[in-house]
């Protein structure tokens, strides 16, 4: 097996494992790593098949694409955190009840 | 591709809101709302000049910095992207306007949330960007901005019923917009191209194929609230300040509907099965019922209008089947296809018109009678006339009675529905009609009731009316255009562009 397999394997893995548990659990903190492992994933798949038959070297176009989607992940958990902490100031809430 | 006219529009309808939105976040709370609404106004007066150049040259592109693709970055305004941006510029014109008296008239408890101006700006900038993608990446990224601001908009009273749907509907667009990215990591690493039009003539049908087929849909499904995962959507529309419920509702989930359109029109025509269409279908044909029935069942004003998005949104789903054309049938007889994908525009434009009408009238009552339980409907109209009938006949348009523009889409969706044999969406849309008259007139009902002793109706600036009644009477008046529309956007010989040439040239479906 050639290691990029296993690279996009795991990636399948992390991905799968982030989606189920943005769906089954309740508490907001883990619901937002949920996404973190999920993007991490997807993060991964990218830079796994930046190995390309034809090239001797790796193809930089997904490792820009990568560095603009960490961006952009980061600055959601971010965002998502602000709000579960605003949350619990206001509620002491920090999981979503079962009501919606 | 390169040869088409280049036009500067393209750039300016993305970097102009970017920059009124930074500029105004240097200024005090009353020059952040005055800015914001004139960067409103010229954003919206920008892209009707917009419009007019793609009706006069057809598609153009800009290269933005004037690099070449795939180095750079290429914005193409075709058709279909010139009737959602000239959408998005009437209807967010009219809600800013609104916006701008709403916020002045709230109480003086709260400093008339001046971060609503740059934040919308950042939307718009957003929406636009993301009509005149071309590229798959470019995609995800506009999907964010309109993601984030969006969530921000939503979470702006810093109420706690807000921040909980509001983080509820930011989970759920990190997770589609995941999801979505996932789908460009298989393409990019299959193909080793991002571009939409190269996309459509490389892309082979394979399991990688099918596979990102089935996870961008997924992730687009779940950010534009298609069944099952519309569950976000009712709270976090009905929990926001009017103005932003109504933008969250006519224009933000239109953009994942927007990419789904192009990518299964566009780029997956070789992994598309017959059953992958009805399997959207169904999912469109059970939001119908389902959301027409749970907003039937609400006793808030604004939960019924949330739940009547999800409905509404379900007609749009239910045009994918009938865009997959059966083994052994070539484009060049499918003779549903062009009515079929109209229909969607024009469910997309009334549904924009009306429900944004809708919302921004629920904000007046609630401005009137303090609280959005539908009782507060109870004699209407003796009281403020005009918000009535903007509800009427905004209703009208959700119904699909004629002559609205709801009932164009419906009319055209139902030719569609006909011409191609499937006739079992048939009921579905009449029933779902059927339900949604339920609701409204069961408002209408109220509307219209005396009431012996009587809440006091607080008075309520006469603009805001003004602008709720403007909206509702759009959703009528585009159906004027109608046969200008369908035919620039079906990219007659006049225009010579479009999705129809593709499929015409017989580069898509399953024979």
């Amino acid at each position: 097996m050639e290691i990029y397999q296993i690279y996009s394997m795991t990636s399948a893995v992390l991905f799968v494992i982030g989606m189920g548990g943005v769906f089954m659990s309740k508490h907001f903190i883990k619901k937002i790593i949920a996404t973190i492992i999920m993007g991490g994933g997807v993060f991964l798949a990218f830079v796994s098949f930046a190995q390309r038959d034809a090239l001797s070297f790796a193809d930089p176009v997904p490792h820009a694409l990568v560095i603009t989607g960490i961006v952009v992940a980061v600055a959601s958990a971010a965002f998502a955190l602000a709000l579960a902490r605003r949350i619990f100031q206001l509620t002491g809430e920090e999981s979503f009840t079962n009501d919606k | 591709m390169t040869d088409l006219p280049t036009s500067p529009y393209p750039a300016l309808l993305v970097g102009l809101p970017v920059m009124m939105a930074i500029l105004s976040l240097f200024f005090r709370p009353r020059g952040k709302a005055f800015l914001g609404l004139i960067g409103c106004l010229l954003t919206a007066v920008l892209a009707i000049f917009a419009f007019v150049e793609v009706t006069q040259l057809g598609t153009v592109i800009h290269r933005l910095g004037g690099w070449e693709p795939p180095l750079g970055i290429l914005l193409r305004m075709d058709a279909l992207a010139a009737v959602f941006i000239g959408m998005t510029a009437l209807v967010g014109a009219l809600i800013s306007l609104y916006a701008w008296r709403y916020f002045d008239a709230q109480d003086t408890s709260t400093d008339g949330f001046p971060l609503f101006w740059p934040l919308w700006l950042f939307l718009w900038a957003g929406l636009n960007g993301l009509f005149l993608s071309n590229d798959l990446f470019n995609l995800f990224v506009t999907l964010e901005v309109i993601g984030i601001s969006a969530v921000a908009l939503a979470v702006l009273s810093g109420k706690a019923g807000a921040l909980v749907s509001g983080l509820r509907y930011l989970l759920a667009a990190i997770t589609g917009s995941m999801s979505y990215l996932f789908g460009v990591a298989l393409i990019y690493g299959s193909t080793g191209t991002l571009d939409l039009e190269m996309l459509g003539q490389v892309l082979e049908a394979g399991p990688a194929t099918t596979f990102a087929l089935l996870v961008m849909t997924l992730g687009l499904m779940i950010k534009m609230a298609g069944f099952p995962f519309h569950f976000w959507l009712p709270p976090a529309h009905s929990n926001s300040l009017a103005p932003v419920s109504a933008l969250l509702s006519a224009l933000v989930v239109k953009g994942a509907f927007y990419i789904l359109l192009r990518l299964w029109m566009e780029v997956f025509g070789v992994s598309l099965t017959y059953a992958a269409g009805q399997l959207i279908g169904v999912a469109g044909a059970i939001a119908v019922i389902w959301g027409s029935w749970q907003a039937f069942m609400q006793t808030s004003l604004k939960l019924i209008v949330a739940h009547s998005s999800v409905a509404q949104l379900g007609y749009l789903l239910m045009v994918f089947p009938l865009l997959i054309l059966p083994s052994g049938v070539s484009a060049a007889s499918a003779d549903w296809l062009s009515p079929a994908w109209t229909a969607s525009v024009y469910q997309v434009l009334s549904h924009a018109f009306a429900k944004a009408s809708f919302f921004l009238s629920a904000g007046i009552i609630v401005m009137a009678v303090g609280h959005d339980r539908i009782e507060s409907l109870r004699d209407l109209v003796g009281h403020m006339r005009m918000t009535a009938l903007a509800i009427g006949l905004a209703g009208v348009s959700l119904i699909g009675l004629p002559p609205s523009g709801g009932f164009m889409g419906k009319w055209m969706l139902l030719k569609g529905i006909f011409l191609s044999g499937q006739w079992w969406w048939a009921p579905v849309v009449l029933v779902g009609s059927l339900l949604t008259a339920g609701y409204i007139f069961m408002l209408l009902r109220l509307a219209f009731a005396p009431t012996g002793e009587k809440e006091p109706f607080q008075p309520v600036p006469k603009r805001l009316e003004v602008f709720a009644l403007l909206l509702a009477v759009s959703s009528f008046l585009i159906v004027l255009p109608a046969d200008y529309l369908i035919q620039f956007l079906e990219g007659s010989e006049v225009f010579g562009s479009g999705i129809e040439t593709v499929l015409k040239g017989g580069a898509y479906g399953n024979n």
